[in-house]
């Protein structure tokens, strides 16, 4: 299921990039996140997993203050990004959005040429300093984003006219063309078909030698595949937390027992 | 019997028939509805259906079919040579009904017998008085045509109301009977319904398109005669709408459509950027609680008639701006004499405006997938940049598509022009000077004491037909746009 030899090498270089204490998040009334506290590895793949409902969306868009945009949001608690308390007052939510870029669920190209929507990023940062330099952060980018080779010839069709698996595709380059330091990525496979999931996951697994990479799935397969560390989300509370190969093969709480034999879920 | 017996008559038996045809249908099945193929009411209302619908239907036919037959039938008994000079044909004919309508009452009231009627001579009797004496006023004395013809009408207005009656009760009659054989426990009573009620629907639609034929036909038979009398190319090609009566009227269209369009022009800068900074705020910015609020008050902009709009042009906006830019403006200027011009006019129209632009606009900007703010936000985008960049390019085609269907209401905007923009019909570019526009001149052409077979009238006919052909072709394009955008997101 895994390649358990690179797993150890990757487990033994650990340096947080994340780290979040007593985190607490409500929506109106509603306790959604009870008490999380985690620390999130740099330069590799960290998998929330957990029945529907259970918070790990929520939590995953804490970490880029996307709950910002919902009005009846209110989290509490910290979460430090190399250090730094991201929910200071002084931290732009849009800088911090810059650094930590965010793939969705269902891929969202904007309807503009495929050029234009990675373009999008850098020329809003101001990372181009001419023509040229924008036209290598794209074709960097849709590299990247293992896109390149289907589109390198049609840069100005428009990005909705690929399919779903190259949309998400798209969107991940396009989240990588403004230079993130974490990659959150919010079930970026379930619209996808199984071909489509195959090679997202395969990016996913090339992403991480850059980048830290959060990944909320459904899937326990894909969970298992692509994560060196696994969190098992549980009506709210992080029930369990450690290496993939741990969570899967000799969980210590019976619920993520339950959940990764599929009793509960 | 009387039409409105006969009628009553009919629901009366059709109602009878629900009763019926429920209690049948039940017997028949035991009481146990579950035997049934649908359930009762349906056997009841298609029983109720078959005897009501048929026979109504036939009435309908007949109140229109009938005048028209006797009409023509009678009006052959008028000879050309017997209509007196200055007079026609309808006016005999009027009074022909008038007198039929006189005996009709005469014989009611009891005053007259039906053997009296017929004995009756205009050579003798002096009708008039007669007939003035049961309370039927006449304009004049009856000559033996008129009464000989108005006997003949009564008398076969009588025998068609006698025979409507008989095959109408006939068909109520049959219908009940058939339906009611019909209704047997595994009738398919409900299919039945369901079918008459989607005649029913279709009916409806097919009236609705029915009528906006029928206008623009009538429309068009007034704009061919127009054209009959009016050379086309002055029309159309023409420099100068100067209207009189003396028969060398130069009536084209084109300075009008320029006031038309200017004024147009002119309320979309206002609406436009108005409207659209509106919807944005109050879909991107505002929390639901503004919303909620402010939203219902712009969209009273658009229940407030557009004759009040007029005054508010006339009496307000107009002795504003002469204040401004009049002769003793506060600006001194002395551009603009008059408080009707171009100008305020098209301010106030743009105003009128607003709520149809912001209120399209807002629906339309909703209608962007959250995901595609959520996406840009994810980037590290501001709302602002998400707004202009995102979204707006997203919903353009829709916001298109709603500035060109509220260019159509401007073109076609009546009352605000009639008082806000004057009356001179001439080819100008200056803001400040007096307009006029195509739908107030089909106003001031139609109010007129002309004649009606006139060109300087019919002209109105064909202004109109211009008009709707304009707004016609910008609604189609709007519809195509809107509809080609709602294409990407479903």
């Amino acid at each position: 299921m895994y390649d358990t030899e690179k797993l150890a090498t990757d487990v033994n270089q650990t340096e947080t990039k994340i780290s979040a204490r007593n985190v607490q998040v409500y929506y109106g009334d509603t306790h959604a996140i009870k008490d999380v506290n985690v620390d999130i590895d740099a330069k590799a793949v960290t998998a929330f997993i957990g029945p529907s409902g259970c918070g790990k969306s929520t939590f995953l868009r804490c970490i880029n203050r996307m709950n910002d945009t919902i009005d009846v949001c209110r989290v509490e608690g910290d979460i430090k990004i190399d250090g730094e308390d991201i929910y200071d007052k002084r931290v732009d939510p849009v800088q911090l959005r810059a650094k930590v870029g965010m793939v969705f669920q269902k891929p969202n190209p904007f309807p503009k040429s495929i050029y234009d929507n990675i373009a999008y990023g850098p020329r809003i940062h101001g990372l181009a300093k001419n023509k040229a330099d924008l036209d290598e952060i794209v074709e960097k980018s849709l590299r990247r984003g293992a896109i390149w080779n289907e589109v390198k010839d049609r840069l100005h069709a428009p990005g909705t006219g690929l399919s779903g698996g190259q949309q998400q595709r798209l969107c991940i380059a396009r989240a990588v063309a403004t230079e993130p330091e974490v990659l959150l990525m919010d079930e970026p496979c379930s619209a996808l078909d199984p071909i489509a999931t195959a090679q997202v996951e395969e990016l996913i697994d090339e992403l991480r030698d850059q980048y830290s990479v959060v990944i909320v799935t459904h899937s326990m397969q894909q969970a298992a595949r692509v994560s060196q560390k696994t969190a098992f989300f549980h009506l709210g509370n992080l029930v369990e937390y450690g290496d993939t190969s741990q969570i899967f093969t000799t969980p210590q709480d019976e619920r993520t027992e339950s959940y990764i034999t599929g009793r509960i879920g | 019997m009387p039409l409105s017996w006969l009628v009553l008559l009919v629901l009366a038996l059709a109602t009878a028939g629900y009763f019926v045809g429920r209690i049948r249908v039940l017997k028949l099945a035991g009481g146990d509805v579950r035997a049934l193929h649908s359930l009762p009411i349906y056997y009841g209302t298609n029983v109720a259906l078959s005897t009501a619908v048929p026979a109504l239907v036939v009435v309908m036919v007949w109140l229109l079919v009938q005048p028209t037959l006797i009409e023509r039938s009678v009006s052959g008994m008028i000879a050309p040579e017997m209509i007196p000079e200055g007079s026609n044909l309808n006016l005999v004919m009027s009074d022909v009904r008038r007198v039929a309508d006189g005996l009709n009452t005469a014989i009611a009231g009891g005053a007259m017998s039906l053997a009296e009627v017929e004995a009756m001579d205009a050579t003798v009797v002096d009708v008039r008085a007669r007939l003035g004496e049961l309370g039927v006023a006449l304009g004049q004395n009856v000559r033996p045509e008129v009464l000989a013809a108005a006997k003949s009408y009564r008398s076969a207005a009588v025998t068609g109301n006698t025979l409507r009656t008989l095959i109408v009760l006939a068909l109520a009659v049959v219908g009940f009977g058939i339906s009611f054989s019909k209704t047997k426990p595994d009738y398919r009573a409900r299919n039945v319904v369901e079918r008459a009620v989607l005649a029913l629907l279709m009916a409806a639609a097919s009236l609705a398109i029915l009528t906006t034929v029928g206008i623009v036909l009538s429309m068009l038979f007034e704009t061919i005669n127009f054209f009959g009398l009016h050379n086309w190319r002055d029309f159309f090609f023409g420099t100068t709408w100067a209207p009189n009566f003396r028969g060398d009227s130069e009536l084209s269209i084109l300075p009008l459509l320029w006031g038309t369009l200017y004024i147009s022009f002119i309320a979309l800068l206002v609406a436009v950027p108005i409207g659209l900074f509106a919807a944005i705020y109050l879909s991107e910015y505002a929390g639901p609680k503004t919303r909620a609020i402010a939203k219902p008050l712009l969209e009273i902009l658009a229940g407030i008639p557009t004759i009040v709009y007029g005054l508010f042009a006339l009496l307000t906006v107009g002795p504003l701006l002469v204040n401004m830019f009049g002769q003793s403006g506060s600006l001194g200027l002395g551009w603009m004499s008059g408080a009707t011009s171009v100008l305020t006019a098209g301010i106030v129209m743009g105003i009128m405006l607003i709520p149809f632009v912001s209120s399209l606009s807002d629906d339309i900007i909703n209608a962007v997938p959250q995901t595609m703010r959520d996406g840009s936000l994810g980037l590290g985008a501001t709302p602002s940049e998400t707004i202009r960049q995102v979204v707006i390019p997203a919903a353009l085609p829709g916001i298109v598509g709603a500035i060109l269907l509220a260019a159509s209401r401007a073109i076609g905007e009546t009352m605000i022009v009639v008082m806000g923009a004057g009356a001179i019909a001439k080819f100008s570019a200056n803001p400040f000077e007096s307009m006029t526009t195509i739908t107030t001149r089909i106003v001031s052409q139609l109010t007129g004491d002309g004649d009606f077979a006139s060109p300087e009238t019919l002209v109105a006919f064909a202004l109109g037909l211009s008009l709707f052909v304009l707004t016609l072709g910008l609604n189609v394009l709007a519809l195509y746009i809107v509809r080609k955008y709602r294409e990407q997101y479903e």
